[in-house]
């Protein structure tokens, strides 16, 4: 144990993190730090030096716009449910893949196909799905299960609109959040189980006397990333909705998407990123507080 | 469980199979459509296999619309942006995992910062710093910011990785006078083979598949990626939907076959990053 800093491996040290923190100086520290500048701009793209500052009107425009509220609202809407339903199905698929069934690996693969698909293509096949007329889920509800009278125009509405978007969104985050439930419930050892059904536990006793709790690094895990990933979705709202009609379908970066690249008013874009970019970042922190808690507190 | 071993045994598979439905319908619907001619695109009832099937699609998809040029495209971003997610977050973790230096703490934190930040937020100011170096509508613009924001988690997935080997080896080769770099081409990256295989996985399918970014950075129409190409047969062509999914599913080969190859690594990376209970 000689003094710390004789030890320092400092030459290999900088050519080692070189050329990662260089990347992450000029493409995500500094934007990062830029765009939050931009934000209190009334932002001239062409001649930077005659942008305009106007401290919060950004943020507050925005807050006041009944395009954003809506936006708002979508993306929460959007996101309480599709998590929701994405950990009750996955937790099911995983607790159904983990017995030892003939064709596990077929089912594992198979549910796993939406996933590895991408949400350019997956979005265009649903809008194709939702078609108003001659789509297959019209045909299904209208022809086969009878359950309508006359063809649903799903892109026509703002609420139905939103249907083939959270749609989506389950059918291709199934398969992930049950691959990593199953691997959360593999690390739970079989011993604990048995031994709580000897003690004639029953199913739900299990559930949420052994699984959820020996589960709660997999649980914080996947409510934070699937949060994360609700609150940021972008493609199948650009793709399936594409804000219509009358801008009344928008998540809150497709929201900023148009802002900035059709009216080219980045102050309003770089506002609305990051008001999300706050939330997420306090929302995250919340979770992890509540659900890092040990089981036994 | 033995009890009612069968009766459960039986709903389990009831119950998957009726999952195996919802996952298959879509994925069929995409496949038939592929080669039905434009006008059974929307007739009723669909048909389970389209009679007259035909490969026109494909033979449209790929020969219009600089089709060809865009799997070029997308080819080079995704190979070139792997090799260097690969090489530059490699390095890092070894940095992280194994290097004595002041900082490091401060460093690693800037690192995470990368995992939590959403990339979408990031779009705007990107696209400044992308004009101001010339990499606006340059297939460079999209791989340096893929690399960018693949490298957080790659990083940390792959620190975790050497972290686990142990360090009786390099000690053997401290010994033997071996520099950090020797350690590093010589024992620690052969002995990570599944680890940067997970990597390569990862920031393939990102880079092959990722849409904002280029369709934000890319504006000349000859250097973009696939899936811009395949969002804009849909608006160009308004109602070509067969088109749509032979382009779609011949740009889904390669992600299928990279799947098929290393299936126990993806259940493996899901393990890697640093979820285990």
């Amino acid at each position: 144990m000689r003094a710390k800093k004789a030890r320092y491996q400092i030459i290999p040290a900088i050519i080692f993190l070189l050329p990662g923190f260089a990347l992450l100086f000029v493409f995500f520290v500094g934007p990062l730090i830029y765009s939050f500048r931009i934000s209190f701009y009334d932002w001239n793209f062409a001649h930077a030096d005659r942008s305009v500052f106007v401290g919060f009107a950004n943020y507050i425009t925005q807050l006041k716009s009944e395009i954003f509220q809506r936006a708002v609202l979508n993306t929460a809407v959007y996101t309480v449910i599709t998590v929701a339903v994405k950990m009750v199905l996955g937790f099911a698929v995983a607790t159904l893949l983990n017995q030892k069934l003939r064709g596990r690996t077929f089912f594992r693969v198979a549910y796993y196909l939406p996933v590895i698909t991408s949400w350019v293509i997956v979005s265009l096949l649903f809008t194709y799905m939702f078609s108003g007329m001659g789509g297959l889920v019209n045909y299904l509800l209208k022809d086969m299960l009878h359950f309508i009278s006359k063809n649903i125009m799903w892109l026509a509405d703002d609420i139905l609109a939103l249907v083939p978007v959270v749609l989506v969104d389950i059918w291709k985050g199934v398969g992930w959040a049950a691959v990593i439930f199953l691997a959360g419930l593999q690390s739970i050892p079989v011993e604990m189980l048995e031994a709580a059904e000897v003690d004639g536990a029953n199913g739900w006793q299990r559930l949420t006397g052994v699984m959820v709790p020996m589960m709660r690094g997999t649980l914080v895990f996947l409510l934070v990333v699937l949060v994360l990933g609700g609150l940021n979705a972008y493609v199948p709202f650009q793709l399936i909705t594409r804000g219509n009609p009358m801008d009344q379908t928008h998540s809150i970066l497709t929201l900023m998407y148009r802002a900035t690249f059709s009216r080219m008013d980045f102050g309003s874009g770089t506002a609305i990123s990051y008001m999300l970019t706050i939330f997420v970042f306090l929302l995250s922190m919340v979770q992890l507080k509540l659900l890092r808690k040990p089981a036994g507190e | 469980m033995k009890r009612s071993g069968l009766t459960y045994r039986i709903i389990s598979y009831i119950i998957l199979l009726l999952g195996l439905g919802i996952v298959a319908v879509p994925i069929w619907y995409m496949v038939s459509t592929a080669f039905k001619p434009q006008t059974m695109v929307f007739e009723l009832p669909p048909q389970f296999w389209p009679n007259p099937s035909t490969l026109d699609n494909f033979v449209k998809a790929l020969t219009t619309d600089h089709f060809g040029l865009y799997a070029w495209n997308s080819i080079q971003v995704s190979v070139v942006s792997t090799l260097l997610t690969v090489l530059v977050s490699s390095m890092l973790a070894f940095a992280f995992a194994r290097l004595k230096f002041p900082g490091k703490e401060i460093l690693f934190y800037i690192l995470l910062l990368g995992m939590m930040v959403p990339p979408v937020m990031l779009i705007i100011p990107q696209f400044i710093v992308a004009h101001k170096l010339d990499l606006y509508n340059n297939l460079w613009g999209l791989i340096l910011v893929y690399v960018t924001m693949n490298i957080s988690m790659q990083t940390f997935l792959l620190r975790g990785v050497f972290e686990d080997i142990p360090r009786d080896l390099e000690e053997a080769a401290m010994i033997d006078g071996g520099s950090p770099f020797t350690i590093f081409r010589k024992i620690v990256l052969p002995l990570s083979g599944p680890g940067l295989s997970v990597v390569v996985i990862n920031s393939f399918l990102y880079s092959w598949e990722e849409y904002t970014w280029a369709n934000v950075n890319i504006g000349d129409s000859l250097n973009r990626t696939l899936p811009i190409g395949i969002a804009l047969f849909q608006t160009e062509h308004l109602t070509e939907w067969g088109q749509v999914f032979a382009a779609s599913l011949i740009a889904l080969i390669p992600v299928v076959v990279i799947f098929i190859l290393f299936q126990r690594y993806f259940v493996q990376g899901i393990s890697t990053t640093g979820i285990k209970g």
